[in-house]
């Protein structure tokens, strides 16, 4: 081994599988698109397959899928009401992609898609895009009420505004940095105490009794992953369903 | 696992011909610089237009047939289930009162029955008694009767008696006089003198 030197960030570099450049854009087909590509292959086919015996006694696969769409169903329906429906397969896409992605990347060698910044910011861009093409189609510069909470101080009002403009603006940036930070910290973390299990190993008898405290931390991390993959993912969905909600009833 | 994994993935960069022979040629052939690996992966640009052109394609997709094949599926499933359970429900509420009706139906028999059995055991009683008054009433006859009769015989038996007791006692008087006085007495006489110390 030259270098013992565990490198925790070696797990996210992309790597081109198939090149493509179109007009001076490199749009390779990496390691980050397959793992996309298996997001999607293995989420769509677990809901497709679970339920093709359209059991009226579900099965436990067919509970789970029923189980994720009633969740979904019931996130969106309190927070945005029935209105909000008409977004159900969009929200619902983006739950069990995010949840999908967040779990392969639990496997060891496995790519995470949603630790790169820019796939948590091109969904919650999306969200946000939604949200406001959405507002101004139904409600017209009425949407703009958004930013004027009733029963505001005329005095107050223009400080009032910049907050909620602000606060608006911000929402992309929180909603991708909170999915990438947790996946990206996550990770690192689980390599950097895998990490110390390989270097003090190496260490002989010692060093082997010496790792074990490092694998129990990394057999417990991995637990914790497991919960947040979870928890982003339901956490993207329920911002999701808030922000859409403020595109359907801009009043507050 | 853990431990294979890290392990791997730690000698992956360290062992530098394997590296070169994975991910050399891609490297070579697009002429990404070395350098690129010095900037933090998530925040290399160069990687954007690719990963943001391949999330909308898998992204796309993936909403679409979810939209299409998976949800109208799944909700299909969950609507035929509620239809289903209300239509049990309803069923099993329907079949309840049809439950509820007969219960009190049979409610209602067993009270008329009762009725009549008071009744039937009531007349049963009245006839038993009326029965037993008149048997007890033609035996207290016959009783009677046969009470009369006794007393009737018992009347004649003592009269009987008394005139034998006469009888006797004049045999006796005859006797003692005969046994006294050695000369026989005339039935007439001692009759006489009998009825004299009877009467």
């Amino acid at each position: 081994m030259a270098a013992d030197k565990v490198d925790p960030i070696h797990q996210f570099h992309i790597n081109k599988l198939i090149p493509i450049e179109i007009g001076g854009y490199d749009l390779s087909f990496t390691n980050s698109a397959l793992f996309m590509v298996a997001t999607v292959v293995v989420a769509a086919a677990f809901l497709f397959l679970t339920t093709s015996s359209r059991s009226l006694v579900p099965g436990r696969l067919q509970s789970v899928s029923e189980m994720a769409y009633e969740f979904v169903g019931n996130m969106l329906r309190d927070a945005a009401g029935t209105q909000g429906m008409k977004f159900f397969p969009f929200v619902f896409s983006l739950f069990m992609f995010v949840l999908v992605a967040n779990l392969l990347g639990l496997f060891p060698y496995f790519f995470t898609v949603t630790s790169h910044i820019i796939v948590t910011f091109g969904l919650a861009a999306l969200v946000i895009g939604t949200v406001v093409v959405y507002g101004f189609m139904k409600h017209g510069f009425g949407f703009l009420k958004l930013f004027v909470p009733h029963g505001v101080p005329v005095f107050l009002l223009p400080l009032v505004v910049l907050i909620e403009v602000i606060s608006f603006v911000s929402r992309p940036v929180s909603l991708s940095v909170r999915l990438f930070a947790n996946m990206l910290a996550g990770h690192i973390t689980l390599k950097v105490f895998s990490g110390f299990v390989v270097s003090l190993s190496a260490l002989g008898a010692v060093g082997v009794a010496g790792s074990i405290l490092p694998l129990a931390m990394a057999v417990a991390l991995t637990a914790l992953e497991l919960l947040v993959a979870f928890l982003q993912a339901y956490v993207f969905a329920v911002l999701t369903c808030m922000y859409l909600n403020d595109a359907l009833h801009p009043g507050h | 696992m853990f431990v294979t994994s890290a392990f791997a993935q730690e000698s992956a960069p360290s062992a530098d011909t394997s590296h070169a022979a994975t991910g050399g040629d891609t490297h070579s052939g697009t002429g990404v610089p070395a350098e690129a690996h010095g900037t933090f992966p998530p925040f290399n640009p160069e990687t954007f237009p690719s990963q943001l052109l391949w999330l909308a394609i898998t992204f796309g997709l993936f909403y679409l047939f979810l939209k299409r094949v998976v949800m109208p599926r799944v909700g299909g499933i969950i609507d035929v289930r509620n239809d289903r359970i209300s239509q049990d429900l309803d069923q099993a509420a329907k079949l309840k009162g049809e439950a509820d009706a007969a219960v009190a139906a049979y409610e209602q028999e067993l009270a008329e029955a009762k009725k009549n059995a008071n009744a039937i055991g009531q007349q049963a009683n009245d006839a038993a008694k009326a029965e037993a008054e008149t048997v007890r009433k033609k035996i207290e006859a016959s009783l009677d009767e046969k009470l009369g009769e006794a007393e009737a015989r018992i009347a004649s038996i003592k009269a009987n008696a008394m005139k034998e007791v006469g009888s006797i006692a004049e045999d006796t008087a005859s006797a003692i006089v005969e046994a006294l006085v050695g000369g026989k007495a005339s039935k007439a006489e001692i009759a006489a003198a009998v009825k004299s110390v009877a009467g």
